[in-house]
């Protein structure tokens, strides 16, 4: 089920974030949110996943969808392991399945280490994964990407496109080439 | 002292009575907290509640409570009254200090109220917790045996320091201050290892 927004405002204050913004996102596409800094690409993520209110506006499309998102900061809980963090959201997930899920973007040696023991970019894989392997119909993706070295970024672009294929994704990107490598069809510029 | 039936029957008493009151002060300070947290007027019901029960005297609750209850069960109120605004505030505190990102995230993915309690709230809310156990701790023994004194219910060991007060056995005071000091590390540290452990075990997936 394809998402519409109509006639959408968000302001905060006295600055507008979001002016009469209309769009169409399509089902099982990725959709490549752009716009400069500060010009409301999260708030925009943020009131599609329910964590804001618009101001006025209609939205459609999304009753009933489940989601799953990486958020632009980790939020993992830091004294679980990085296992347990995936597995909060998706307790009917294997333990295999996560193992191997770990193994195949690098962190296959720390499926029981403490988040709090994990560097910044191990860190981010967990938060992705967390994402990719929860039961979503769609997934909201802000700056997955950000703070991992050139090949481990090809490396879970790679499974992100992969473990999505099919699904409603909306990403939220400075770089055009993580929204190339995902196959972002469709561009929402704001 | 400690070769005698009475000194174990007397530390008995004592420690079940205090120790019964500061377990149940804690179980009802953290639901009060949970309650105060998603119920605004809850919290300014309690408000005023709290406050008196802080600034009243112990002595006046002893002597208040011991209208209407028997000696013997006055240490369990006492340390009660006493434990229940330490946990309370220390707990509802931690609540409010939950990270609001993690909470955001749970509610993204549709985390189960239990598991969100489970493994994110019970996380955030154990520093607070443990740091309010562990100062009431100390609390409800200085209360719980200073209201046994007053009161003085048979065979506690407020009534052993009564007992010492009256015939100035200066050493039998001193030797029951130590047991009181000793019970009351011994309980702290088993009960916040019980604690930890328990923790560890319920945040395991």
């Amino acid at each position: 089920m394809e998402i519409t927004i109509k006639h959408l405002f968000k302001s905060f204050g006295t600055h507008t974030v979001l002016h009469d913004l209309n769009a169409c996102i399509p089902a099982g596409q990725v959709t490549w949110v752009s716009a400069p800094s500060g010009k409301g690409k999260t708030t925009l993520l943020r009131i599609l996943m329910g964590l804001e209110t618009a101001d006025s506006g209609e939205i459609t499309g999304l009753d009933g969808q489940k989601q799953s998102v990486v958020f632009q900061e980790d939020r993992l809980c830091e004294n679980l392991s990085t296992l347990s963090n995936i597995k909060l959201p998706s307790p009917q997930l294997q333990n295999q399945t996560i193992e191997e899920a770990l193994d195949k973007v690098g962190l296959g040696a720390y499926a029981h280490c403490p988040v709090s023991e994990c560097s910044g970019g191990m860190k981010r894989r967990v938060a992705i994964l967390r994402a990719l392997l929860a039961d979503y119909d769609i997934l909201f993706l802000d700056e997955p990407f950000k703070g991992l070295d050139a090949d481990t970024k090809a490396l879970v672009m790679a499974d992100t496109k992969e473990r999505s294929h099919g699904k409603t994704v909306i990403l939220v990107t400075h770089e055009p080439a993580e929204a190339e490598a995902l196959g972002a069809a469709y561009t929402i510029a704001l | 002292m400690a070769g005698t039936g009475d000194f174990w029957l007397s530390v008995a008493f004592s420690l079940l009575r205090i120790i019964g009151g500061f377990l149940t002060a804690c179980i009802a300070g953290v639901l009060l907290a949970a309650l105060s947290a998603r119920f605004k007027y809850v919290e300014q019901f309690l408000a005023p509640f709290m406050l008196t029960v802080k600034a009243v005297p112990v002595a006046s609750f002893v002597i208040l409570i011991l209208i209407w209850v028997s000696s013997k069960n006055l240490s369990i109120i006492i340390s009660f009254l006493i434990v229940l605004p330490v946990i309370y505030t220390n707990a509802k505190n931690g609540i409010a200090s939950c990270d609001r990102q993690l909470l955001e995230m749970a509610q993204v993915f549709r985390i189960s109220p239990a598991r969100k309690i489970r493994y994110i709230y019970i996380s955030q809310i154990m520093p607070f917790f443990r740091a309010g156990c562990s100062i009431s701790l100390g609390l409800c023994w200085k209360s719980g045996v200073a209201a046994e004194v007053i009161g003085i219910p048979q065979n506690s060991i407020g009534e052993n320091l009564y007992n010492a007060k009256i015939y100035l056995d200066t050493p039998d005071l001193f030797a029951w201050t130590v047991v009181i000091i000793i019970i009351s590390l011994m309980f702290e540290k088993l009960f916040i290892f019980l604690l930890d452990r328990g923790i560890r075990r319920l945040e395991r997936i």
